[in-house]
């Protein structure tokens, strides 16, 4: 065969030939060219440092030497590590079902507001969204502040004792789940906008001639409809939400008494201000785990329903 | 002919040979030491300060034919912090870097040692404390020199008016313009009724008891005040002893007369307090009264710096350095320690200091006595007790003498102010000990 084909350059080449034209001919090929700059982009931003994170999450403290697995073991004989692993999913799990709820109500509320002024509604109720959140955290501090607290000078109107917003571990953990809350939950009112104006208006005309409450027009027509785009939401979010690090740094930067530390937060303080780097690499990598699996589990129900479809 | 094929232990042992003899070679004064250099230093907040710094660098530069690169980096966000770990990391950047306190001790294997550099410097302009010593001295090998620029001392910044009102004390009379102090009935039982009347009066200490320096720096001169240690300088947790028992002690009753969000102070919140007009007391280095100077000129005109109350084991203040380090990659070393000891001398530093309105710190004896705290004002001599020109109190880091790993850790972890805490809001006193003596073993790991 090898022979043939050397003896016949011309059949050679344009065999070739036809299969890079057709290697470029596939949709697959197309795609694969078009996401290479951003392929190379998230290796080299993203792969790189994780890999490197790894990489210094197995060096002992003074990254002399290899430990395996050293740093892991350290940290779950850490009571202060525990702290955070629970307040980290306190935190992302309560900030995300409020943040779920309150994005759901206001994209009805949106959704049935007539056309025409809709827009303006759409645009006022991303702004705290669209703000770079360290800056808008800024302004709750503010507003939390000891001497200057804004909230506490208007419950002192009303004869009520001023709340130390940031002072004390329940109202410190309150408030940054507030200001988490207040960020994303444009994030989820527009997502779910997208789908509820997705939804085929039939199906409620069908649901309606079939008597179907309005709560019952919710539970079986609306919901089921925007399953995939909840489950996806929620999935982002709750990504975004453990991996949060400005809000809490503003904020309270993880106190008092080390109540509001996450992970990211934490990473920081042992990792950059401590100066042990493989502890702090060691922390945010646990996040991995934990992603991974409620991606594995989010993920897969999505396929499952789409192949139902 | 003959291959020389350069393997890597060839390689290595060529680069160490080139590397010592560069190291061991001296640094060149004057024409000689040409070449680039880049420096790092520690962006002022004082508004202006960095001129002064600059011009030094200039005029150094243009005598020495060097082309110096200058970079004002903030502190703010921790900015100096992620670029000394980014350098230390790549081994590349700056030559010479301002590295706040507990730093030289970090990357103590990275600088390049200053010995040359400190011991004329110690001859000309005096001893350095005790804590530039501590922090930047590691076995006999001065990692950096202790820098004027960002150096503070942490002491009570109060309200002439107020303590006075309040308490019946007269600072001024205590801490007298000019002169040495009569601060032997400021001590600390005197201390703890003069907060409790400030706030019976409505105007309590603002003493933050939070997670951040100021706060961190405040609680460590009172456990020094008492003795009181939580691992000692071979490195032996001994956190659970009586010393360390009286201080929680005491901190529990002052912290009853303190505003009840001090747990959530940052650096900036007790200087707010301040100049809002609300705290009769703070520690702080003269920042404070700078902003009020500004924004509240009537608060600014009752701010008297002065010294720390004295305690069973002595009078104790917060001393916090900046240093200048060479990293041991940077390839100009003879001009960085020549630059060094430039802007080290006695004349840059008062320049430094004069540009800052007071606030930065020269660590050597002799450089205690510049005219601009006895001349600053409002009042006249606010500041003339604020670079502890009388040598009345000990200069402190919190968590000394404790080996340099295990104290960053006890200093950022802020163990002291949560101990505090935690036993003044309830918690008894043994298992707060035991809270502490499990965090201080984590942190001996090597």
């Amino acid at each position: 065969m090898a022979d043939i084909a050397a003896r016949n350059p011309t059949i050679l080449t344009g065999d070739r030939r036809s299969g890079l034209h057709k290697l470029m001919q596939r949709k697959s090929t197309i795609a694969f060219l078009m996401a290479l700059p951003l392929i190379l982009l998230i290796a080299i931003l993203v792969a790189y440092p994780a890999g490197y994170a790894v990489y210094l999450a197995t060096l002992n403290k003074g990254m002399t030497r290899f430990v395996g697995f050293g740093n892991f073991e350290f940290l779950f004989g850490r009571d202060t590590f525990w702290l955070v692993v629970y307040q980290s999913c306190l935190f992302a799990i309560t900030a995300v079902i409020f943040k779920a709820i309150i994005g759901f109500v206001v994209a009805h509320f949106v959704h049935n507001i007539p056309a025409k002024g809709q827009r303006k509604w759409r645009g006022m109720l991303l702004v705290p969204w669209v703000i770079p959140p360290a800056m808008s955290t800024l302004a709750w501090l503010w507003l939390f502040d000891p001497s200057y607290s804004a909230l506490n000078w208007l419950l002192g109107i009303f004869g009520i004792e001023g709340i130390p917003w940031t002072g004390e571990a329940g109202w410190a953990r309150f408030s940054v789940i507030l200001v988490n809350v207040w960020i994303g939950s444009p994030f989820f009112m527009i997502m779910y906008l997208a789908a509820l104006k997705s939804v085929p208006e039939q199906l409620y005309e069908a649901a309606s001639i079939d008597g179907a409450t309005w709560w019952q027009r919710i539970w079986y027509v609306t919901l089921p409809m925007m399953r995939n785009i909840i489950a996806i939401t929620a999935l982002f979010s709750l990504i975004v939400t453990f991996a949060n690090f400005d809000i809490v740094r503003v904020l309270t930067a993880g106190g008092p008494l080390n109540s509001t530390h996450i992970f990211g937060t934490w990473a920081f303080r042992v990792g950059i201000e401590g100066g042990d780097i493989p502890l702090g690499a060691a922390v945010s990598l646990f996040m991995v785990p934990i992603l991974a699996v409620a991606a594995t589990f989010i993920l897969r129900d999505i396929t499952k329903r789409g192949s139902e479809v | 002919m003959v291959s020389r094929k350069v393997n890597r232990r060839r390689f290595v042992a060529g680069t160490a040979a080139v590397s010592a003899a560069f190291v061991a070679a001296p640094f060149v004064r004057g024409a000689n030491a040409a070449g680039k250099l880049s420096v790092g230093f520690w962006d002022h907040w004082v508004p202006g300060a960095n001129k002064a710094t600059e011009d030094l660098v200039k005029e150094w530069a243009e005598k020495n034919k060097v082309e110096v690169q200058m970079d004002f980096i903030t502190s703010q966000g921790n900015k100096l912090l992620l670029t000394t770990a980014a350098e230390a990391q790549a081994k590349s950047g700056h030559d010479v870097l301002a590295f706040s306190t507990w730093l030289p001790a970090r990357y103590s294997e990275q600088l390049v040692p200053m010995n040359d550099v400190m011991e004329p410097l110690i001859k000309e302009n005096g001893a350095v404390n005790g804590t530039v010593e501590y922090l930047g001295k590691l076995n006999g090998k001065w990692l950096a020199v202790p820098a004027t620029v960002g150096s503070q001392i942490k002491g009570p910044c109060s309200r002439i008016d107020l303590l006075k009102k309040h308490a019946g004390i007269d600072i001024q009379a205590m801490y007298p313009a000019g002169q040495a102090p009569k601060a032997d009935a400021w001590n600390l039982d005197n201390f703890l009724k003069a907060a409790e009347a400030c706030q019976k009066g409505g105007n309590p200490f603002g003493i933050g008891l939070g997670t951040t320096s100021d706060n961190v720096d405040t609680a460590g001169a009172l456990f020094h005040a008492f003795g009181a240690q939580l691992v000692n300088a071979k490195g032996d947790i001994v956190v659970k002893n009586d010393q360390v028992r009286q201080v929680l002690d005491y901190y529990k009753k002052l912290m009853q007369f303190l505003p009840p969000d001090v747990p959530s102070w940052d650096d900036a919140s007790n200087n707010k307090f301040l100049v809002s007009g609300q705290g009769s007391l703070i520690m702080n280095p003269p920042s404070a009264w700078a902003v009020a100077k500004r924004d509240a000129p009537q608060v600014a005109e009752q701010l008297w710096t002065h010294g720390f109350p004295v305690g069973p084991k002595g009078r104790y203040a917060p001393f916090l350095p900046y240093f200048w380090g060479i990293w041991n990659f940077s390839k100009n070393q003879s001009a960085a320690k020549s630059l060094i000891t430039h802007l080290s001398q006695a004349s840059s530093a008062e320049k430094m200091t004069n540009a800052s309105q007071g606030y930065d710190l020269p660590s050597f004896e002799k450089l205690t006595t510049f005219k601009v705290w006895a001349e600053e004002s409002p009042p006249k001599g606010t500041l003339y007790h604020y670079p502890n020109p009388h040598n009345h109190q000990t200069l402190s880091i919190a968590a000394a003498p404790a080996p340099h790993k295990i104290a960053e850790q006890i200093y950022t972890q802020a163990i002291m102010t949560q101990m505090v805490v935690r036993y003044a809001k309830g918690e008894a006193m043994d298992k707060t000990l035991d809270w502490a003596a499990k965090e201080l073993e984590g942190f001996t790991r090597n």
